[in-house]
């Protein structure tokens, strides 16, 4: 603290009195800035208590203990968060913000294209960067997403997104980093309309669908090491999954599913392999540690799946994951996904109330999901060298009672925690005044 | 031995061109037989005689008269040939009429819904079909009644004779004998209305009131199907329900129309047997057991449910469960999906326990008695129909044969009585070679299997009058060449003949049967197999799913020491206090207690806090929406409650304690709600609070509008015709009312009596709402109707009329945080509920999402983060202000003494997302335990594993299994329709 008195303190006012309009992305950082005293939450599983972070051209230069950690330079704002957290901005994991502004408005949804084998669809040029729904991520401490498309056996490319942009390409941090893949069910649905008994039955067409699958890939990997002269825009996409530049990501839920799943990828030769979902992959952890396959976990508030399974069964996965040392992130798939992705944090938060620790459960959703989407060069941790992307909050950012944003930047851009929902309760709230002062 | 006595039956005034008119007045004897005269008397050596028909006599000293036809039939058995009641035999299921909804009746001069058809006639469509007949002779089956299977009143049955030697004009036993019902909508019709189970309720209730307004002669106009139904009220009347739920559900509308149902059950009616018996109705039973699953497959056997693989082992002990309840049933093939399947199932209830009295009397006497028939059917007594079946010995019997179905004294061979059985395992030598060979179905449909050495040889074999012909492909098989056998089989132990060689050279043939010895191992294993496949039934859980309690928890007297109490009340938090549960209540709150009864929980570090309450919620209910109208307040989610749902269990193990089940959002005015306490294991109608306040939904915006539908058919479609549908039935409701308490008499109408409630203050409306506009309108015309909304629930554009709401008196029940899902929740925000609350209204936070309402408190907590309402006021969010939104503040939603002990324990403060509720108490039970949830889940895991081990001993026995059914049950919105796959909406 002495080596502070002697620096010319300026403290940041909270966004909120800042004035910038809301969806006004946040201008490149020009001034070096302090944030000093917090209790900085990593993401690697490390905490440090009253610390210093400085950042410096979006970066982070400096991160530890206040005591030892000398703070000389000048010019440089100093925002004191004595009593707050710190914490790497929460990544959305198989999100698709952007990608529909209203669910039920067909008009304002570009999930899925048509067709089972859409390889060349690429979620990134749809990604609306002016979405409300964005923006109401960010107070709560969500500023990164993958945007993911959805629908059909190959769905398409995702990339991956900071939720504080003017357009796309501000948008993107990593484009076009991976495939995604629905794999076939293990159970399907009597067509009912024809009278057929709509109940789940063992999918008859399982064999048969894997194999168009293996099928697809096969000619895909023919094509590209061809000569190409005749263009094949869908086989093209496929050539990042066998030179090992893009990522695949599958889909599966059952435990046959998802052993078929990452048998399938081994025998495709592909090295970078998620399973997406992963109802039952508490039961195949062997599988996923032997070869070395990440888990991008279904979301922790969703219901079991069977009668007979536990209550708790969606809430205490995450701990069998992480206990059996498999890499694993949350995603946010489901009903009313893009408007919950703001929940993530609680997500995570639930995983503790059922065994993990808050730091292991912070991972789920920064330094995880960082690496394995392949962005933890960049973001993920609170780490010297790395993109100065994390928020202030006044207390356990974990916890729905306490995750209360005061200051959020992404690359060192301090961002307006100012929605279409902020402004509507303003207003609102100063009717309300208005109406109590007039009365008196 | 089939008696041609066709003329016999001629009606006497039709005229004969085809010879001379004759008439055979001959009496046929069937002596030395066991005779079941009845279930309850059998003779030995007795005599059935009889003529016409009919049974003249029957007894051990019958006199035969000189001009009779003499049966020996020593050694043989014979019973009153069996009834079934429900069948559909002869008539063939309608056509579907067309797709799409349509909202008006597509008849005239008939009941406005095209649904109710008490006019239908069976016979009208009736063709006596002699194939099924045959199939059913085969079952024992010699009468049978038959209806159109279509439609929520179908209309008459009638009573046929199985008779194929005979037309209709004797075979048809009474035309009219029967008036059937079902939940289930005619195929024929497009009518929306009814669209749910409880749609299907309120219309019966509504017919029989219309019916009875009819009959005294209050319209002018004529409806034909009111005429029918009250012309067919003196007929047995049968209901159609097809599972214990839909029993019960039916039982219920016809005692409030004073009408006794006989119920078509589903087979499960031993899952709650005790609501079963309190029906006093007497239940048409299938006997559909499901095979054992094919577990072979671990993957795929992981996904069977406990309750499936549980039914498959209960099943079969429901009829003797019945019985020894003493509920009256018939048995009958109604829901079988192969009809053979009929013998197998019945001898699997008989060895589950079923008594064999009890089983003959369910397919005779008691048939008989419902249908007003014991003079003629059901038993052998002089004067019945000569309906009896020849079987080789006890009926009951794996290895018994029915040799013939007599009936109307028409004889219908099945197997020849007189054939001599040569089942068996013969050995015998051929050219040095030494054969096997064993015969089976000899009587019947012969079959032979050949094996010489290690070889199977391909064979036929005929017989027939006491000779067999065997041939059979040589063992060598690069040749196609054949021995031939001709042998006579008149000493039963062997087979006495030639055999004739592919080279043309006879030789003689002899084949021994197996010695008794080893006939008797085979009877052995036999009997092994039989009794390992009577499993002994695994015990009934209530409810009878994984997690159900096999005895139902008691109250306790409950001492927690040392917590933390949110108390709800002017105490506000208290720290380090104990809190008394006794005789269901709060009975203390304070520092120091002690009461010697008391189990004494330690709740050190931990939290206690009144139980939470859903005040918007679609779990444990059958069905949610009746969208056939614009308007169903007749309905109510009273009668669909599902106390079988998973989800209350889960909802428990969140801390909740009261939910009402709402209604959905598909019209403007809704049905009426179901408030429940979630007592796990009690059956629905205990789970509904005592002297429950009374609540209808009401809906707005898009849903109602049906602005996603494509067709747009029903009014309104716009904001503008919601209004008016309101201000439509309030002031008819208003005139009603005014009629009605004019003293003149009126028809009873449900709906008006509903909506007159809610003009006298009897019944508060919770309505689904959005946007400002709607919210604001229906206050007015609540306002121009002289009645305030209850609750506007969703409310999520509450937080810009906050101060209207506050001036009308309304609350506000929202979700915390949830928007961007339809258009018109665009301006939806999270601090919706700050706001509101900040204003002044009572505020509530809701799931309508089973997922959602386990975490409720998680839920509340947002809004100290949202809009930084207080902890102690958020936590009031999801338990005293819904109480007071429910009226039910003076029973629930705060720890004050006196009030039902509905507490949870939490293990951290209650509103953080680390807690976990360790003991959810209702009234001083405690319904959720932590620690015995653990015990239940290894329970879960081992009968499982029971299970399975059962059902693959099944398979290697090689018994028929079928393939695996995961069980998926579809989570209920607002726009949830029964038997439909709906996307979900809010």
């Amino acid at each position: 603290m002495k080596t502070l008195k002697s620096i010319n303190i300026v403290l940041l006012m909270l966004c909120v009195t800042l004035g910038f309009s809301q969806q006004t992305p946040a201008p490149k950082q020009t001034k070096d800035f302090a944030i000093v005293g917090a209790t900085a939450h990593i993401g690697n599983g490390d905490v440090i208590e009253n610390s210093i972070i400085v950042v410096s051209n979006g970066k982070i230069t400096t991160i530890g203990p206040e005591a030892s950690t000398p703070l000389t330079r000048q010019a440089m704002d100093i925002i004191d968060a004595k009593g707050k957290h710190v914490y790497p901005g929460f990544i959305v994991s198989n999100g698709t913000l952007g990608l529909v502004e209203v669910d039920a408005v067909k008009a304002s949804s570009d999930l899925s294209e048509m067709g089972t084998f859409n390889p060349n669809v690429r979620s990134i040029i749809a990604y609306n960067a002016e979405s409300k729904v964005v923006e109401s991520m960010r107070p709560n401490g969500v500023l990164l997403g993958q945007v993911v498309p959805r629908g059909g056996r190959i769905t398409g490319t995702s990339s991956i997104v900071q939720y504080d942009a003017w357009n796309w390409e501000d948008a993107s941090i990593k484009t076009d980093d991976g495939l995604h893949i629905n794999w076939p069910s293990s159970f399907s649905r009597g067509r009912w309309w024809l009278g057929e008994d709509p109940g789940l039955k063992p999918n008859k067409n399982y064999s048969a669908q894997v194999k168009e699958l293996s099928d697809y890939f096969a000619e895909a990997k023919a094509y590209n090491k061809g000569s190409k002269k005749d263009k094949h825009l869908p086989y093209e996409a496929m050539s990042g999954l066998f030179d090992g530049s893009k990522h695949l990501y599958i889909n599966a839920d059952d435990a046959k599913s998802i052993t078929d799943a990452v048998n399938f990828a081994k025998n495709q030769g592909i090295e970078k392999l998620t399973i997406v979902g992963g109802y039952q992959a508490g039961d195949v952890t062997d599988v996923l540690k032997q070869n070395n396959v990440s888990v991008m976990l279904q979301r922790v508030h969703s219901l079991p799946e069977l009668e007979d399974h536990d209550y708790d069964y969606t809430f205490k996965q995450a701990k069998i994951l992480v206990d059996a040392g498999v890499l694993v992130s949350l995603e946010t798939s489901g009903q009313m996904e893009r408007m919950n992705s703001r929940n993530l944090p609680f997500y995570a938060g639930t995983t503790v109330a059922h065994g993990l620790t808050k730091e292991q459960a912070l991972k789920l959703i920064t330094l995880n999901a960082a690496k394995i989407m392949g962005i933890d060069d960049m973001y993920g941790s609170l780490e010297v060298g790395k993109s100065a992307t994390l928020f202030i909050s006044e207390g356990d950012a974990l916890d729905m009672r306490t995750n209360k944003l005061t200051h959020a930047f992404i690359d060192g851009r301090n961002i307006s925690l100012e929605t279409h929902q902020t402004k509507l309760w303003k207003r609102y709230s100063e009717k309300y005044e208005n109406q109590e002062v007039k009365q008196k | 031995m089939l008696m041609c006595s066709f003329s016999l039956f001629a009606q006497d005034y039709f005229p004969s061109n085809t010879g001379v008119k004759s008439k055979n007045t001959n009496y046929t004897a069937l002596t030395n037989a066991t005779i079941h005269v009845s279930p309850t008397e059998v003779l030995s050596n007795a005599t059935l005689l009889i003529k016409d028909g009919k049974v003249v006599n029957v007894g051990t000293s019958v006199n035969i008269p000189k001009n009779t036809t003499t049966i020996d039939v020593s050694g043989k058995t014979i019973y009153p040939s069996f009834i079934d009641i429900y069948t559909t035999f002869g008539v063939k299921n309608p056509e579907r009429g067309g797709n799409g909804p349509r909202y008006g009746a597509s008849r005239s001069g008939f009941y406005w819904n095209d649904h109710v058809m008490p006019e239908q006639d069976v016979m009208a469509s009736f063709k006596y079909d002699s194939k099924s007949a045959t199939e059913l002779h085969k079952l024992g089956f010699g009468v049978v009644n038959t209806h159109m299977p279509d439609g929520i009143v179908r209309g008459t049955g009638a009573l046929i004779a199985l008779n194929n030697d005979a037309d209709n004009s004797l075979r048809v036993v009474d035309g009219e004998t029967t008036q059937h019902f079902s939940f289930r909508k005619s195929v024929k019709s497009r009518q929306s209305y009814p669209s749910s189970i409880m749609g299907s309720m309120a219309l019966l209730r509504q017919m029989y009131n219309d019916a009875k307004w009819y009959a005294g002669g209050n319209v002018d106009t004529k409806d034909l199907s009111l005429e029918a139904l009250n012309k067919n009220t003196s007929l047995l009347q049968i209901f159609e329900a097809d599972s214990r739920a839909n029993l019960l559900r039916a039982d219920k509308v016809g005692d409030e129309s004073n009408v006794q149902y006989t119920i078509v059950g589903g087979g499960d009616e031993y899952e709650r047997i005790n609501e079963v018996k309190q029906t006093n109705a007497t239940i048409i039973l299938p006997i559909d057991f499901r095979l054992a699953y094919d577990v072979e497959n671990a993957h795929l056997a992981s996904t069977l449910s406990l309750s499936d693989m549980r039914a498959w082992n209960q099943e079969p002990h429901n009829p003797r469960l019945l019985a020894e309840n003493g509920i009256n049933f018939a048995l009958t093939t109604h829901g079988l999906k192969s009809k053979k399947s009929f013998k197998s199932n019945l001898l699997k209830a008989i060895e589950s326990g079923l008594s064999k009295q009890k089983a003959l009397e369910a397919l005779t006497t008691v048939p008989a008695s419902l249908l007003g028939k014991s003079d003629v059917l059901g038993t052998l007594k002089a004067g019945s129909y000569a309906n009896f079946l020849i079987t080789s010995g006890d009926i009951f019997e794996k290895n018994t044969k029915l040799f013939e179905n007599w009936v109307q004294g028409e004889a219908h061979v099945i197997e020849d009585m007189n054939t001599r059985d040569i089942d068996g395992d013969y050995t015998f030598k051929l050219a040095g070679e030494d054969y096997k060979l064993s015969i089976s179905g000899s009587t019947s449909k012969p079959n032979a299997k050949l094996e010489s050495g290690d070889h199977q040889l391909g064979s036929k074999l005929n017989y027939s009058n006491d000779w067999v012909n065997l041939t059979f492909k040589t063992a060598d098989s690069t040749k196609s060449e054949f021995i031939r056998v001709v042998a006579n089989a008149a000493n039963s132990n062997s087979l006495n003949g030639k055999a004739i060689l592919p080279n043309g050279n006879e030789l003689s043939f002899f084949a021994s049967k197996a010695s008794s010895n080893e006939q008797d191992d085979s009877k052995k294993k036999d009997k092994k197999a039989s009794e390992a496949s009577s499993e002994s039934m695994h015990p009934i859980t209530y409810p009878n799913l994984a997690f159900g309690f096999k005895e139902q928890p008691k109250s306790e007297t409950l001492l927690f020491k040392n917590a933390t109490v949110w108390t709800n009340e002017n105490d506000g938090v208290l720290e380090n206090t104990d809190l008394l549960i006794k005789n269901g209540k709060i009975s203390k709150i304070g520092k120091n207690l002690s009461d010697k009864s008391a189990t004494v929980i330690d709740a050190t570090g931990k939290h206690i806090t009144a139980g939470i309450i859903d005040e918007h919620s679609h779990i444990a209910a059958a069905s949610i929406n009746e969208g056939g109208q614009n308007s169903s307040a007749e309905v109510t989610i009273e009668d669909v409650i599902d106390d079988e749902d998973i989800n209350i269990y889960r909802n428990l193990a969140g801390g909740v304690t009261s939910i009402q089940i709402l209604h959905g959002s598909a019209n403007p005015i809704g049905g009426r709600s179901a408030i429940i306490k979630l007592k796990w294991g009690e059956s629905a109608d205990n789970l509904i609070y005592d002297n429950s306040p009374k609540f209808i939904k009401f809906a707005l915006g898009e849903n109602v509008k049906q602005s996603r539908m494509s067709r747009n058919e029903r009014f309104p479609q716009s904001r503008m015709g919601v209004e008016q549908v309101f201000v439509d039935y309030f002031t008819r409701a208003k005139a009603y009312d005014d009629a009605k308490k004019s003293g003149k008499p009126y028809r009873k109408d449900a709906e008006m009596e509903v909506l007159a409630e809610i003009l006298n203050k009897e019944r508060f409306i919770s309505c689904h709402s959005y946007v400002q506009s709607e919210i604001n309108m229906l206050m007015k015309v609540a306002e121009q109707f002289n009645f305030n909304i209850n609750t506007f629930t969703h409310i999520l554009e509450g937080y810009k009329v906050a101060d209207k709401m506050k001036e009308h008196g309304v609350g506000g029940s929202t979700f915390s945080d949830w928007w961007a899902y339809k258009y018109e929740v665009n301006d939806a925000i999270p601090y919706n509920a700050a706001i509101m609350h900040s204003v002044g209204v009572t505020t509530a936070i809701n799931s309508d999402d089973a997922e959602m309402s386990r975490r409720l408190n998680q839920e509340a907590a947002k809004s100290v983060k949202y809009g930084g309402v207080s902890e102690e006021e958020a936590l009031k969010f999801v338990t005293l202000n819904p109480a007071k939104l429910l009226h039910l503040d003076d029973r629930v939603g705060s720890l004050k003494v006196g009030k039902d002990a509905d507490v949870v324990l939490w293990s951290d403060h209650p509103l953080s997302v680390y807690a976990k509720a360790e003991k959810t108490i209702i009234e001083g039970v405690t319904y959720f335990d932590l620690e015995r949830d653990k015990q239940m889940r290894k329970a879960v895991r081992k009968e499982k594993s029971e299970l399975i081990n059962s059902m693959l001993q099944e398979k290697n026995k090689g018994l028929k299994t079928q393939p695996i059914q995961k069980k998926d049950k579809e989570l209920l919105h607002c726009d949830s329709m029964d038997g439909e796959h709906t996307t979900h909406h809010h």
